[in-house]
């Protein structure tokens, strides 16, 4: 039989499409397992950097269930949902903000007016992490996501107790030009997120990142970031979920919520 | 033995795929703005051409003409796949920063150029020897703009500071131009100038 021949050649070319799908769909089973677990430890890994918890020489899931405790809020009441009320779908610790907005059950339309952060729908409910410093809460750890220039950026921010100051940002997922919009994943940037004051006395949403280097004799300088030359579009996608997430829209009903229980208490 | 060995080295400077045959240049400078991609890019070419120059090799003669660039096609995009996840599996930090540049392994012009222009034509060894000549003189451009990008770009090789820059209270002022793409054309363009001037035969006729 001739190689050119029509029967031969289909096959030859069943014959290569069935050995290559075997070969690639094993690679892909046999691996899927540890990279599942890459996954979870560079999401705990980006919680605890935002928290600034990382120690040296100590394993960060160990580090991770001494000092952070997740809890799930719904985000329209900004209340907590106790372990018994948790929807069917949702587990805790496998949570994934893109499993629930991909489900009309868990996730509703944001009114494009409102959707600065061009995500178009969010979730019913999110995961949120405290962390304990000895009884009391000491900061809250917030997962934020939003549109940066190619990618959808996922993150997370830190807020003290006091419910004004950040306590740090880091972003654990994005496809944003490395060297450009990349730098968003800079220590130096990330560290000049800390101590910034992200609301004024009226609980306003103020933080914002500015294009050019900030002024630290201004007054504003408090609640100002530092753009990133030859990244605006993601910068600016930054400011935009940051003030999406922490404003009415994102965990507003929450910092509303505990601001209330604290007058309580007093 | 001699035989293998021009067909190992030839590559790396003689007909070095991106210097001389000029393909290859997109991923040459996508991924070169740090020296650790580099790496780990090198590698995955090395392996997806080596693999692939083998398996074309080894049924280049039931190979119908009609569908030989399909058949080639399919090898590489499979290879590609497998190399990306276990870059994925292996490496995670720096298949985030790869991103998409593992999958376009498959669009790289050498890796199809090799399966048709050697592969198809010789038994597996010399395909093998080919596969890995070529990977490596790609991954000598690769390693050389990834160097320079990296240490004047950002004044660290590998992560580890080697210039202390002015930003954080340094003496040297980063070349922001070298994390840029412009740069590495820049770089292969001197890179090609001074093969060139060490081997005039590879200067093109007028």
């Amino acid at each position: 039989m001739s190689s050119d021949s029509t029967k031969k050649t289909i096959i030859v070319a069943l014959g290569i499409c069935l050995v290559c799908s075997i070969l690639v769909s094993s690679a892909a089973v046999a691996l899927s397992k540890i990279q599942e677990e890459n996954k979870e430890l560079d999401k705990i890994t980006n919680i605890l950097l935002a928290g600034d918890l990382m120690a040296e020489g100590k394993p960060v899931r160990e580090i991770y269930k001494e000092s952070v405790v997740p809890i799930l809020i719904d985000l329209n009441t900004g209340e907590a949902v106790k372990k018994e009320n948790y929807p069917e779908k949702i587990n805790i610790e496998t949570f994934s903000i893109k499993n629930l907005v991909s489900d009309p059950e868990l996730s509703e339309r944001i009114d494009p007016k409102n959707d600065i952060a061009d995500i178009k729908r969010k979730p019913k409910y999110m995961v949120i992490y405290e962390v304990f410093d000895g009884d009391k809460v000491d900061k809250f750890i917030l997962p934020i996501y939003g549109k940066g220039l190619w990618s959808t950026l996922y993150g997370f921010i830190a807020i003290d107790s006091d419910l004004q100051t950040i306590k740090g940002l880091t972003f654990y997922e994005h496809g944003e030009t490395p060297g450009l919009g990349g730098e968003i994943d800079n220590p130096k940037w990330k560290n000049s997120w800390k101590g910034k004051q992200a609301f004024n006395d009226e609980g306003k949403v103020i933080i914002q990142v500015i294009k050019g280097i900030v002024d630290q004799s201004s007054p504003a300088s408090n609640h100002q970031i530092d753009g990133l030359s030859g990244s605006t579009i993601t910068t600016r996608g930054v400011d935009y979920l940051v003030n999406f997430w922490l404003g009415e829209n994102g965990y507003g009903p929450f910092f509303e919520k505990l601001k209330g229980e604290a007058h309580e208490q007093v | 033995m001699s035989k293998y060995k021009a067909i190992l080295l030839d590559p790396i400077f003689n007909n070095n795929p991106i210097a001389l045959q000029i393909l290859g240049i997109c991923s040459a400078l996508a991924v070169t703005s740090k020296l650790e991609t580099s790496i780990v890019m090198s590698l995955a070419v090395i392996f997806v051409m080596t693999l692939s120059n083998f398996s074309v090799s080894v049924i280049r003669k039931h190979v119908p003409g009609s569908i030989r660039i399909l058949v080639e096609m399919t090898i590489i995009a499979s290879l590609v796949i497998i190399a990306d996840q276990l870059i994925k599996a292996f490496a995670y930090d720096i298949s985030k920063q790869l991103s998409v540049y593992v999958g376009l392994i498959i669009t790289n012009c050498i890796i199809m150029g090799r399966a048709e222009a050697f592969a198809l034509k010789n038994p597996p060894i010399p395909s093998i020897m080919d596969g890995i000549g070529n990977g490596l003189g790609y991954s000598f451009v690769l390693l050389f703009v990834g160097f320079f990008r990296e240490l004047l770009g950002s004044g660290k090789l590998l992560g580890f500071t080697i210039f202390s820059i002015n930003t954080e209270g340094g003496w040297y002022v980063p070349n922001g131009m070298m994390l840029l793409s412009p740069s590495a054309f820049i770089l292969i363009g001197l890179l090609i100038w001074a093969i060139r001037t060490w081997k005039p035969e590879q200067v093109e006729e007028e």
